[in-house]
């Protein structure tokens, strides 16, 4: 589905500025592997600076990679220029972590939801047309994700945070997506919210076969969600696993410290599924 | 905008031209000059002097005179020009359409080049249509409106002259106006000859004093369109594959307009002001160009229906600046 092969990214470093000369490149990934399968979900963990949204950005070719491959069913879009990139862009889709930021605030929630369809069309379908159509379909998606249809005609800035990345989810998934980029999508939301969109996230995973790829900081969610997990330490990958065995037995000294940093409560299993019990 | 926020603008408006109409009335009488010697010139008697003086009520001691015009200017009466014995609204109202479309003309022209300057160099930043557009701008800014007109007037009525530099239509055009808008009203009885014409003499100083105007246009709608697509809405649109033109237009342009809405609305007021020396350097019948004349003659009742007339216009303006703010923020219209 998604194979990424030794990618390596080197962005010009906005710290120093000289007149006249290009800034010098940082390397910010080196050497990252990892791939995704449908219905699973890899984690990506590792503290703040450590390159996840870097990462992220250039797995969507939001970045052009200095190096290494990128295979999307099969296909290097590594080296891709943007209009290559478009036709191929439906597949692989990317929710924000700020979800208020990633929401045009002057356009009301049902155009950004339809907006893709109505230009592109769904990954092999055709394109939405006509105003109802589009609001019919809008209202469709944002019942997917559990939210009122009415909230069609509501601007980004009316909704809550676990509503508005609702809204973030809704887009995301709107183009039929085969996969789905999700980075820090609960940091900023409380406890019970948190749950609420990871059932979220399970239930869309199963319904459409989604190969997610889910970031964050936070290790107790990536252990509820997540099948494998790679620990990501100055945009190298230090660990690569599957979740279980790697927060059982964390082999990098790295890992290990980011398990003990953060104090893990003791995990109660069915957490999620209480919380989010009204959201199946 | 609410009605209620708007019927709250116009009430603040009427202490706000109460202090402009005193601080006019007292400023024209501390300054040198005296309108009744202009007037008579130096042949004529002392009691013929003293006559007029009683005519205008100028004897009267300032305070009663302030009181006077006053109660008078609130009816619409702004009392007789002394140098041209006119009605001052009549000679106002007579010249303030010339002026209100040479000042919009310039807005339109400020408006519409300046975004697509500010549009071309973000699309292609970094590359050489931004530095041009960086470069105009510094131009643009470093020149005062004047001496634009001044420079068209030398390049392109005397040098090179392919354009009219002065009045505001070709006087062997009759064009018998029932309206003082002569753009709109050539245009709406269709003599497109006479509408030609007036365009024709509307280009330079429209241009002239709009130059300005485009310049920060151009400037802080190009660095608050930067700004705006290196947010997280424009990333997303790019993961859904949408166009460049498409981003930018759509996605960038309205949120980037809010703050230049913001930052150049003063620049608007200054526009209007410098419609005075370019109306001048022009010879173009407006307001400005009778501002000028009145200040000569020391005609003070003029003077002061003028005055008055342009605070009128820029409190206008800005409470229009205010509703075009509102209607491109969402926030503003439902919070
Ligand atoms: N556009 C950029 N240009 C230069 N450096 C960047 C850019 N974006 C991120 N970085 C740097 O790359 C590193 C990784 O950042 P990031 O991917 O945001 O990490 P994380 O998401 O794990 O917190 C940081 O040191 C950051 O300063
Ligand atoms: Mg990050």
């Amino acid at each position: 589905m998604l194979e990424v092969r030794e990618l390596h990214l080197a962005l010009p470093d906005r710290s120093v500025r000289r007149p006249f000369r290009r800034a010098p490149r940082v390397d910010i990934l080196r050497g990252v592997s990892f791939h995704l399968t449908a219905g699973r979900t890899l984690g990506v963990v590792g503290e703040s600076g450590s390159g996840k949204t870097s990462l992220a950005r250039t797995v969507l070719r939001l970045h052009r990679p200095s190096g290494g491959q990128i295979l999307l069913q099969g296909r290097d879009i590594a080296a891709l220029d943007e209009a290559a990139l478009r036709p191929l862009r439906a597949q692989i889709q990317m929710i924000f972590q700020n979800p208020l930021s990633s929401l045009n605030p002057r356009h009301r929630i049902g155009a950004i939801v339809s907006q893709p369809l109505a230009l592109l069309g769904p990954a092999g379908g055709a394109r939405v047309r006509g105003a109802r159509a589009r609001r019919s379909a809008a209202e469709a998606l944002l019942e997917r994700v559990g939210l009122p249809s009415a909230f069609v005609t509501r601007y980004p800035h009316e909704l809550s945070g676990g509503e508005r990345q609702r809204v973030g989810i809704a887009r995301a998934i709107a183009l039929r997506p085969a996969i789905v980029v999700a980075d820090e999508i609960v940091s900023g939301l409380d406890v019970s919210t948190q749950a609420q969109i990871i059932a979220l996230l399970r239930a869309l995973r199963t319904d459409m076969g989604l190969a997610l790829m889910f970031i964050s900081h936070d290790l107790s969610v990536v252990r509820a969600l997540c099948d494998e997990v790679l620990v990501l330490q100055d945009g190298k990958v230090v660990e690569q696993g599957a979740c279980a065995e790697v927060f059982a037995r964390p082999r990098a000294p790295y890992t290990r410290r980011l398990l003990e940093a953060i104090p893990l409560p003791e995990v109660d299993p069915g957490w999620i599924e209480r919380a989010g019990v009204d959201d199946d | 905008m609410a009605a209620s926020q708007l019927l709250k603008r116009l009430l603040l408006a009427i202490p706000t031209l109460f202090g402009v109409a005193v601080i006019v009335f007292v400023l024209m009488r501390v300054v040198p000059g005296d309108p009744i010697a202009m007037m008579i010139g130096p042949g004529a008697t002392a009691e013929t002097a003293a006559e007029l003086r009683a005519l205008y009520g100028l004897d009267r001691p300032l305070l009663e005179q302030f009181g006077i015009w006053l109660a008078d200017a609130v009816r619409g009466d702004f009392g007789i020009s002394i140098s041209a014995h006119q009605d001052v609204a009549r000679l106002i109202l007579a010249r303030l359409p010339a002026t209100l479309e040479l000042s919009l003309a310039a807005i339109a022209f400020a408006a519409l080049f300046g975004v697509a300057f500010a549009v071309t160099g973000a699309y292609w930043r970094g590359r050489p249509p931004e530095g041009a557009v960086d470069a105009f701008a510094a131009l643009s800014l470093a020149i005062p409106d004047f001496l634009w007109g001044l420079i068209f007037i030398l390049v392109l009525g005397v040098l090179l002259p392919v354009m009219p530099i002065s009045g505001r239509l070709d006087p062997r055009l009759d064009f018998a106006a029932v309206t003082q808008f002569y753009v709109v009203e050539s245009l709406l009885r269709g003599e497109f000859r006479v509408l030609g014409s007036l365009l024709l003499h509307l280009v330079l100083p429209a241009v002239a004093l709009g130059l300005p105007l485009t310049a920060i246009i151009a400037r802080v709608l190009k660095s608050s369109l930067i700004e705006a697509l290196a947010q997280d809405y424009v990333l997303q649109a790019r993961v859904k594959g949408f166009g460049r033109w498409r981003i930018i237009l759509r996605e960038a342009l309205r949120n980037a307009l809010i703050p230049t809405v913001t930052l150049t609305g003063v620049q608007f007021t200054f526009l209007i002001g410098g419609t005075v020396l370019i109306e001048r350097i022009f010879g173009y019948p407006g307001l400005g160009n009778l501002a000028i004349t009145a200040v000569i003659d020391r005609d003070l009742p003029l003077i002061q229906g003028i005055v008055i007339t342009f605070a009128v216009m820029f409190i206008a303006l800005n409470i229009l600046i205010d509703m075009t703010y509102a209607l491109l923020n969402p926030r503003l219209r439902h919070g």
